[in-house]
């Protein structure tokens, strides 16, 4: 490799590399902040969040670097800027939430540069190992975090419980890799393609198993029925602002990762992995609907909601074999993604708003009277519960419509049929919220958080603005190509 | 400024308007509030005699429409599609008209949150109208299921004692039906290229089996609306919890939410499903008349009596569209705006006897002609229009209903038996028998009860809600010929049409 080819390859990866460098630089620079300044680490973080972002809104694809293991498309872009605004979210909600409940510590927003700088480098692998390396990027520090809140014993159990069984579900990747790699000779996913074509499979059946092993690794992600036993008791003992970061970053991650493998890799084998995602689907949506009915705890209720909501990503899946549909697939589940991600930080911001110390405020009935107290507040909650639903106007609503389509085109009327019918499930749960908050009377407890305030209002606005305005995020979402092998 | 001027977007869009004028206004600015939203619907309502008057009843297309591409990327053919026809152009009268009167009808009534109920009533408008002047089955849709939160708020906030049950239930019934029709509108926009009603009718081409699941699918939103027997039982709740408001809204308007899908997506879009189905549809009907009949003659809370009494009204109103004839359609449309008057008139009055005595049970009425002789002039006029007399309303509708489905009997016409005639006729004299009823323990005989000795009679704003509905009971009733010539042409062009292409497919 010569050093002009080294050039050019960073230049490729730089939102990366310079997040990843600035989040080093900020572990240092941790030394010599002041403790008494809480917010100079927030606002660094941000900084180097927002010039990420920037890079990453004037990259120009497609190419390929670092030897056909990281690629810059529609795709990653559309990805990068989803992370890396996600990311900026979740600083401004952690700095308030943090605050709120006294857990300042700098590491909280480094550990959160890692983790979006992990995310990024998922949606861009081309290669198995590369897969697996941002995986574990992506995950240790998620795992720091969610035993942030020591000694909170819930807090200290999900870290563990989420490391344990994330270590295991790492393990059936690298076991699946290791398959592929014997089926076909390399990791690189343009390599499996070729000896895919080719016929040149030492084995093929290594290749299915290795392909069934990896969906399970990225199944646990994305917390898709049945490898979803964590997630309820991660996201009610992690702290709410890591909750809520990990309910959109971890999960994009993990489509991000299907989509690639399975869009470019693995539609020769639709015929054995339809069916299979087909009742991963099926289960996913009607489990996580249905249990989160008995939740009384709103982090819980939105733990299975979020577990749902990867079985309606996991439905547009379903059709990934079918020529002529790869665009479709990818752009409605991109497009998902964002509507989800807003409704996701709009939701949690106004959990956090209402926690109090030691795991209270997060009764589903410490909303009673919201309506009346805090009608704006009570008012954004009502448009996130009915986005959630995919009740109109909401780009909830859009999001799923384009799924739907989706599956529909692909010839899968009773998967859509299930879909539809857990949603109608799901709307009993979410108009409880809405019910307990508007016709209970209370005195609920809201904290004086601004930006926490702030990120519910203007969720709230854009999830019904963005609804009659859609036409700018379809087109992006539709451009948002992979790279063909 | 074209676009956002023209008529059609302005009668939408209008209440939004009154929505942030209230937005600026304190919570306790009660009598400002209540006074903007009245303007804002009464304005609203000048904005529809306008469409009127620009309204040209010898057409039977689409007029005054709206076509603008909105969603147009990867395959998608959306439009913001707005037009009014015959077929509509009454029901959105019906909505700006009712509105005001709902809103006047709450001054006293609603004290609590006055601010958020009226936010919910003018956006409820919105949607509506919205539903009405749709010609895009998206932009259909998304006005459909936006109609839903309004008034579930406007159940669950300012409703009865069991209000969140009403609500929930309201919410998921409607739903439930209408994520088949969800289903069913990708289907057509994926296999036919356009959600475009117009457009869509003018392909066809839905090969038969398919046209009776597609069918089915719409037909499951519109019945629970209507809603048609067996999907009813939420209406009772709904209506017993609502508020008088929302009740007038909820039998006056968003009932014929249902109808008026049957009428302009399930007949035209699905023409041979619809010739099959009739016969179905029409036993339904029947069933819904005679059912809801029978039942309202068992209650004993006056608005539980009106409540049932709209599905037998209703069934009138699905038996006329399916007899698939030019009276029947006619008919059916007319009843649609009667049942709206009188059954909005009637749960204003039940409304103005509960906010003076707080009960409903007829057990503890009698007499009350005695104590309260306008009042109990109003219902009567307005109980006779619901029972259909002639020289009133209801009977105008009924009739032309019965001749259309009497005519659909005939061998070889869409029903093939004149049974279904027969026994909806049988429900005219049911429903005379428990409106009567219904009439005399409230009215009639000694007054038996000490409370209802001081009631006061209605005032001049009560009697201003209820005068407008009377002027239109006996307009329809004595020279319905202006309301008949609107949708005429409209009607007949439908009729030729769901009878050409049910034909054109006859091997």
């Amino acid at each position: 490799m010569t050093l002009n080819q080294f050039g050019t390859d960073l230049l490729v990866l730089l939102p990366l590399t310079f997040l990843l460098g600035w989040a080093s630089l900020l572990l240092l620079a941790d030394l010599f902040i002041p403790a008494k300044n809480k917010g100079a680490m927030a606002l660094l973080s941000a900084l180097g969040l927002a010039v990420s972002l920037a890079m990453a809104l004037v990259q120009k694809g497609p190419a390929l670097a670092f030897g056909g293991t990281v690629a810059l498309d529609g795709f990653s872009t559309f990805l990068n800027v989803l992370f890396l605004a996600s990311g900026l979210v979740a600083v401004a909600l952690a700095y308030d939430y943090l605050k709120h409940m006294r857990l300042e510590r700098n590491t909280y927003y480094i550990l959160l540069l890692f983790s979006v700088g992990g995310m990024m480098l998922m949606g861009m692998s081309t290669d198995l190992m590369m897969v697996f390396l941002s995986l574990e990027l992506l995950s240790i520090p998620l795992y720091v975090l969610s035993g942030f809140a020591r000694p909170a014993e819930k807090s200290e159990e999900a870290a563990i419980k989420y490391f344990l069984l994330g270590a295991f579900a790492s393990g059936f990747v690298v076991y699946g890799i290791a398959l592929v790699f014997g089926a076909t000779g390399t990791t690189s996913l343009a390599g499996i393609v070729q000896a895919v074509k080719s016929g040149a499979l030492l084995n093929p059946n290594l290749l299915t198993i290795g392909g069934a092993l990896l969906l399970i690794g990225l199944g646990f992600k994305v917390a898709a029925v049945p490898f979803h036993m964590w997630t309820p008791d991660v996201y009610h003992g992690a702290p709410t602002s890591v909750t809520a970061f990990m309910a959109l970053g971890a999960k994009a991650a993990g489509f991000a990762a299907l989509l690639r493998i399975f869009l470019t890799v693995f539609p020769s084998l639709a015929a054995d992995f339809t069916p299979v995602l087909w009742v991963l689907a099926a289960l996913t949506m009607f489990l996580g609907n249905v249990v989160a009915i008995a939740q009384r705890n709103i982090k819980r209720m939105l733990a299975y909601s979020s577990i749902a909501h990867a079985g309606y990503l996991l439905m547009a899946l379903v059709p990934y074999g079918q020529r002529g549909l790869t665009g479709d697939v990818s752009a409605s589940l991109l497009f998902y993604l964002v509507a989800y991600g807003l409704t996701n930080f709009g939701v949690w911001s106004v959990v956090m708003l209402l926690e109090r110390a030691e795991g209270k405020g997060l009764a589903l009935d410490d909303y009673a009277g919201l309506g009346r107290k805090y009608p704006a507040l009570a008012a954004s909650m009502t448009v996130f519960m009915l986005s959630f639903a995919g009740v109109p106007p909401t780009l909830g609503f859009v999001g799923k419509f384009y799924l739907f389509r989706t599956v529909l085109e692909g010839g899968y009327i009773w998967l859509a049929l299930i879909g539809v019918l857990t949603s109608l499930v799901s709307a009993y749960y979410y108009l409880r919220v809405v019910v307990i908050m508007y016709m209970r009377d209370g005195e609920p407890e809201v904290a004086s958080a601004p930006w926490l305030k702030a990120a519910a209002w203007v969720t709230a606005a854009g999830l019904v603005i963005f609804t009659f305005a859609s036409g700018a995020l379809f087109t992006w979402a539709s451009q948002a190509l992979l790279t063909a092998f | 400024m074209d676009f956002l001027m023209h008529p059609l977007n302005l009668v939408t869009f209008f209440p939004v308007l009154g929505v942030l004028v209230i937005l600026f206004l304190k919570q306790e600015q009660k009598n400002a509030i209540r006074w903007v939203a009245l303007v804002t619907s009464l304005i609203t309502f000048g904005i529809s005699l306008a469409v009127l008057a620009q309204f040209n009843a010898s057409n039977p297309d689409l007029q005054l429409t709206i076509n603008e591409p909105w969603i147009q990327v990867a395959g998608w053919n959306i439009h913001y599609y707005l037009g009014v026809d015959g077929l509509s152009i009454l029901l959105v009268l019906l909505t700006t008209f009712l509105t005001p009167i709902s809103i006047l009808s709450t001054w006293t009534a609603i004290d609590e949150r006055v601010k958020d109920f009226m936010i919910f009533f003018l956006l409820l408008e919105v949607g509506m109208m919205g539903v009405f002047l749709a010609q895009d089955l998206f932009l259909f849709y998304v006005f459909w299921e936006f109609t839903l939160v309004p008034m579930y708020f406007l159940i669950g906030i300012w409703g009865g004692p069991n209000r969140m049950y009403a609500a929930i239930k309201f919410f998921l019934y409607t739903m439930a039906g209408s994520i088949l029709m969800l289903l069913a509108i990708l289907w057509l926009g994926i296999h036919q290229g356009t959600f475009s009603v117009p457009e869509l009718i003018a392909k066809g081409g839905i090969p038969a089996d398919v046209q009776l699941w597609l069918f089915i699918a719409f037909a499951m939103a519109f019945a629970i609306k209507v809603p048609m027997w067996p999907l009813h039982s939420w209406l009772p709740d709904a209506h017993v919890q609502a508020p008088t408001a929302g009740s007038v809204i909820l039998a006056g308007v968003l009932l014929k939410m249902g109808t008026y899908g049957f009428l302009r997506f399930n007949l035209p879009l699905f023409p041979q499903a619809a010739v099959k189905a009739a016969p179905t549809m029409a036993l339904l009907a029947v069933i819904g008349i005679l059912y809801g009949a029978a039942v309202s003659y068992a209650q004993t809370d006056v608005k539980k009596l009106v409540a049932y009494s709209s599905i037998s009204h209703l069934g009138f109103v699905m038996l006329g569209l399916f007899a698939l004839n030019p009276q029947g359609i006619q008919g059916a449309i007319l009843q649609m705006v009667n049942h709206g008057l009188s059954t909005g008139a009637l749960f204003l009055l039940v409304g103005m006897v509960y906010e003076r005595r707080h009960t409903r049970d007829m057990d503890k009425f009698g007499g009350l002609w005695k104590v309260t002789p306008i009042y109990g002039a109003l219902t009567l006029i307005v109980t006779l229009s619901s029972m259909g007399l002639p020289g009133l309303n209801g009977f105008v509708g009924e009739f032309t209903i019965l001749l259309g489905a009497w005519g659909a009997g005939d061998a070889g016409g869409p029903l093939g038996s004149h049974y279904y005639a027969g026994f909806a006729a049988l429900g005219v004299i049911l429903a005379a028998v428990y409106m009567l009823f219904m009439f005399q323990k409230l009215f009639l005989g000694p007054v038996t009860h000490e409370e209802n000795k001081k009631l006061s009679d209605l005032n001049w704003r009560e009697i201003a809600t209820i005068v407008p509905l009377l002027l239109f009971i006996f307009w329809i009733g004595l020279y319905p010929k202006p309301f008949f010539g609107l949708m005429a042409p409209a009607v007949e062009k439908m009729v030729t049409l769901v009878h050409g292409a049910a034909l054109a497919a006859l091997p």
